[in-house]
């Protein structure tokens, strides 16, 4: 596989061949995904759609997959490039489970795993076009981390991608706080994902909530959120600003 | 031991279905100088016996730390442990890297038997002269593992490789059932009496052993001198008294050697 980065746009042409090797821009993108620990684990929320550009073109996408026994990985960016991931943790957990031996792959190592593997793709200028977050609970340690697709990898107890970075994760400073039950950690993640429903135009009133603790994970059934737009300045939005423009 | 005619390559079988070379292989671990390993539930200790090639040189060094939590003591070709010791600690620190966790013994020692396998079916090899004892730890607890030439590997509760371990091992054989429940201080006193065990009567000497220890909490390491002095003064402090239980099992589990080196008791009190 050759990789090769063009030098100048004249040889777009002939390197055109080469490019197609390797990951440019995006096609079809999940937006936002928001986590938490709480309480028993950590709770992770995603809508489920998938853009094409500017279109939301498809809206029963899980972005959201349980990997092994004790972790959870979403993933915002590419679908494509999510589904790979998928494909190489389930080698990686099949191998695991194969062994047999009692020892069995954590969020910690699955974490490390895929910031290793995001990074290396980096370095050679092909990258998943991904930010993913692992959650997951192993001997009652909680772990709740994010990989970027340039390889940047971190810890924290919430974490964001994409726009919920910006609107999501202030709240979560305000408001976050250890050893949140169940219901408040969904209203937490509910509120979040209000905030980015109303203001990303890639999110869609269709979203997961997922659930991992010791005992294993759970998710939701898809539902919507309840939405407001008797805003008075929703009534008459031109009445600071009369007249065609 | 055997001159046969189907001993010179290792790919080639007996009619009584031996692979010969694998077997002589097998001899040349029990050349090397002792090798000793136990294990409780929390702790795994490995010693060995200082074997000099002269007085004017240094002694071999037969344990190696392969991780925090994984420790290897060799017998027999010590160049062939060094070789596997690098490779050892190579998978060890590889799996660190990429998951940021140790890597369990168990798969280890798989590995490690995968390789000495490779070497009994090709015919451009030769077998590995090396035993290992493995010691680690790992979710499960902790493990103490044997790594055969022929490419075999046990789990063990207690184990001694190499020459005079025989009466190592039969020492341990007798008390290997309290070994899961002992303390630490005991696992590392039972090692140092089953080197004494190999020493046939010679004044046990905290420069004739190494001892290393490695438990959940404590990673691998090896203790200085001065600690193994101490523990071997605690029994060879007084060398007449018949109430030292510890002596006492040892000149009882000690039935090929004879016990009238320095300092050690005539008589066998207990068991005959």
């Amino acid at each position: 596989m050759t990789f090769t980065i063009p030098i100048d746009n004249g040889d777009a042409l002939k390197n055109a061949e080469t490019d197609s090797q390797r990951t440019l821009y995006p096609y079809v993108t999940g937006t936002s995904i928001v986590a938490i620990k709480y309480k028993d684990g950590v709770l992770m929320a995603s809508d489920m759609g998938g853009s094409y550009g500017s279109t939301l073109r498809y809206k029963n996408i899980e972005r959201v997959k349980a990997i092994g026994k004790h972790s959870l990985l979403g993933a915002s960016g590419e679908i494509s490039d999510f589904q790979e991931i998928l494909r190489y943790l389930d080698e990686l957990v099949l191998n695991d489970n194969m062994w047999d031996d009692g020892n069995s792959l954590g969020p910690k190592e699955v974490h490390n795993y895929l910031t290793r593997v995001m990074y290396n793709r980096r370095n050679k200028f092909n990258p998943l076009w991904n930010t993913l977050v692992l959650g997951g609970v192993k001997n009652g340690q909680s772990y709740l981390g994010m990989v970027s697709m340039i390889g940047v990898s971190f810890e924290d107890n919430h974490v964001a991608t994409g726009f919920g970075n910006h609107l999501a994760r202030p709240i979560l400073r305000d408001e976050w706080h250890a050893d949140l039950s169940f219901e408040d950690g969904v209203k937490l993640l509910e509120k979040c994902m209000r905030v980015l429903l109303y203001r990303d135009r890639s999110a869609i009133n269709k979203l997961q909530i997922a659930k991992i603790t010791e005992e294993g994970v759970t998710v939701s059934q898809p539902y919507s959120l309840k939405t407001f737009w008797e805003f008075q300045a929703f009534h008459n939005p031109t009445a600071g600003a009369q007249g065609s423009w | 031991m055997f001159r046969n005619q189907y001993d010179t390559d290792v790919t080639t079988w007996s009619p009584t279905g031996r692979l010969f070379q694998v077997e002589y292989a097998m001899e040349a671990v029990k050349q090397g100088s002792a090798a000793i390993g136990l294990r409780s539930r929390s702790h795994v200790v490995l010693a060995s016996v200082n074997k000099a090639q002269s007085e004017l040189s240094s002694h071999q060094r037969k344990i190696f730390k392969v991780d925090d939590h994984i420790g290897v003591a060799i017998a027999g070709l010590t160049a062939d442990g060094r070789v596997l010791s690098r490779y050892m600690r190579s998978e060890s620190i590889n799996h660190s890297f990429t998951y940021e966790s140790p890597l369990p013994v168990g798969r280890l020692v798989v590995r490690l038997a995968d390789k000495a396998q490779v070497c009994t079916q090709r015919s451009w090899k030769r077998p590995y002269g090396v035993g290992l004892l493995v010691g680690g730890l790992d979710e499960s607890g902790a493990h103490l593992y044997y790594n055969c030439p022929s490419g075999n590997y046990f789990e063990y509760q207690a184990f001694a490789i190499g020459s005079r371990s025989q009466a190592a091992k039969t020492y341990l054989e007798r008390r290997f059932e309290s070994f899961n429940e002992s303390s630490r201080e005991d696992l590392i006193k039972d090692a140092i009496l089953a080197i004494r065990e190999t020493l046939q009567g010679e004044t046990l000497k905290s420069s004739l052993c190494t001892v290393s220890v490695l438990g959940v909490d404590e990673p691998f390491h090896f203790l200085d001198q001065e600690s193994i002095q101490k523990v071997i003064d605690t029994f060879e402090k007084v060398p007449e008294e018949e109430e030292d239980g510890g002596e006492a099992e040892a000149e009882a589990a000690a039935a090929p050697t004879e016990q009238g080196g320095a300092g050690d008791q005539d008589v066998a009190p207990m068991e005959m």
